[in-house]
């Protein structure tokens, strides 16, 4: 099977039988990063263009190194010292870089919905690297291929998300992605944090971390960002960290082999206590390696042709 | 689409081919020390399996297998995409002699993609090829050490090896690629 589509702007429109082509074709790509030489020449040749029109470390870094290690050729381009600062439009950047031949945009914008625009403007690939409060698909995907490295399976587990949900793109492809391949969703946070459609999503609600917590699978927490606070969503940041900071206490009202995620940047003793973040169950840095393997197969098979080669 | 024509080898001639391979590569190569198997993704890793197994059986010395997947070497991925398997080679194949087996042997591009896999991987003290079936039509200079049956054929065929291990059964058609 091949993927039939030409961009990744989220997992809300993508099928079941996409998001396990792409896992299993990640799964494949992680060994690769344990070799001595981490080069193969499948994309020899291709260029990949990033742009990031807001701050990121490892998702940015995530999809450079995929690419370089598929032999492919990246540029980056940093809107704060691009012709962006002299008003130039997102069309007209893009239509630029666009005439430089590439074969793959990689988006990251504060306005919801920019990938799309993007993409429907060009022929070539485009793949959302987070959009506002919409989506963010490649997260979504190797939090995913963490939970079935660690559990064997998707279908059946129980995930708890918890934090800021209204304002987490994280969350939203999280949602999308786990419940297609049959895992139950929960949102767990303050109801200020929760969005107001939550109960026209498939998940569960909880506004009380002890029963959002109760017999779950895996822990996903979220960045508690410190301006939405000044923003009066709560009230201090003790405040959170006392009524939903996960900490070993709360570990033990989920399952016995429950893991823990958390997409970063962390705010230790926020959301997460230093002891649950450098636990053994914390996936922190095993998602970041497998970040690499998804960027890696999203960018095999949204470059690569379709159908399968005779044996030669 | 492709058209059956009678088989050109059963279970019986496959097994005999696989021990007359294994035992000329522990001629070759004065036992079986030092050596390890690897079998290229599909179809030759089960032969790969199976040929460790006859070194062990007639020399008593347990040659590793791994598994080499070649989709991401091969030259052709604009205009067709393999699907990526894993590889998985579980010892370390620097100095030593490894086999490659693959189930046909065709116009060469899949051994060579296997040597580039490999040499990616670490430097053996050489890489020996082992094939089921060698039926022609090379477009690289690559030949292979072990052949278990020479079949001619035309470019219009298409050799089909069958493995219980896949298919159930053991057997070698050569079908007609229709028009």
């Amino acid at each position: 099977m091949a993927l039939k589509r030409k961009d990744i702007l989220g997992l809300e429109e993508i099928t079941r039988e996409e998001i396990e082509l792409i896992l299993q074709t990640a799964l494949s790509m992680k060994e690769i990063l344990s070799r001595p030489i981490k080069k193969v020449p499948a994309l020899r040749g291709r260029s990949i263009v990033t742009l990031f029109y807001e701050p990121s470390t490892r998702t940015r870094t995530s999809f450079e190194i995929a690419a370089k290690i598929m032999s492919a050729d990246t540029s980056s381009i940093a809107p704060s010292t691009s012709s962006v600062v002299k008003g130039e439009s997102l069309k007209d950047t893009i239509l630029t870089l666009r005439a430089m031949r590439p074969d793959v945009f990689v988006i990251r914008h504060q306005a919801s919905g920019a990938p799309h625009f993007v993409a429907s403007l060009i022929p070539e690939s485009v793949i959302n690297a987070g959009d506002g409060m919409h989506e963010h698909p490649t997260q979504g995907l190797l939090d995913m291929m963490t939970i079935l490295e660690k559990k064997g399976k998707l279908e059946g587990l129980t995930v708890a998300i918890v934090g800021d949900i209204l304002h987490s793109r994280v969350a939203r492809s999280n949602m999308w992605g786990l419940t297609k391949m049959g895992a139950k969703v929960r949102f767990v946070g303050p109801k200020t944090l929760i969005p107001p459609e939550a109960d026209r999503l498939p998940v569960e609600v909880y506004t009380n971390i002890e029963e959002g917590l109760k017999d779950v699978d895996v822990i996903n927490v979220l960045r508690i960002q410190l301006e939405r606070m000044k923003k009066g969503l709560f009230p201090s940041l003790r405040e959170y960290t006392h009524f939903f900071g996960i900490t070993k206490k709360r570990l033990k009202l989920a399952k016995d082999d429950v893991i823990v995620l958390h997409p970063g940047p962390m705010n230790r003793g926020v959301e997460i206590m230093p002891d649950v973040a450098d636990c053994e169950i914390s996936m922190v840095t095993t998602q970041v390696t497998n970040g690499v393997a998804v960027r890696m197969a999203l960018l095999y098979l949204l470059l690569g042709g379709t159908g399968d080669a005779l044996a030669s | 689409m492709a058209t059956q024509t009678p088989q050109v080898m059963d279970a019986e001639e496959i097994r005999r081919a696989l021990t007359r391979i294994a035992h000329e590569i522990i001629e070759r190569n004065k036992g079986a020390e030092k050596l390890g198997i690897i079998g290229i993704r599909r179809k030759g890793v089960p032969l790969a399996k199976r040929l460790a197994k006859l070194l062990n059986e007639i020399e008593h010395v347990r040659v590793p297998v791994g598994i080499l997947d070649i989709g991401l070497y091969r030259d052709d991925i604009l205009t067709h995409q393999p699907t990526v398997g894993q590889t998985d080679i579980p010892f370390d194949i620097n100095d030593r002699t490894i086999i490659l087996v693959d189930e046909v042997i065709y116009t060469g591009r899949t051994v060579r993609c296997a040597l580039d896999a490999l040499m990616d991987i670490g430097r053996p003290a050489a890489i020996q090829l082992a094939v089921l079936i060698d039926r022609g039509h090379r477009e690289l200079p690559i030949r292979p050490d072990y052949v278990g049956k020479n079949i001619p054929t035309s470019r219009k065929e298409l050799v089909d090896v069958q493995l219980k291990e896949i298919e159930g059964e053991d057997k070698v058609y050569i079908r007609k690629l229709d028009e």
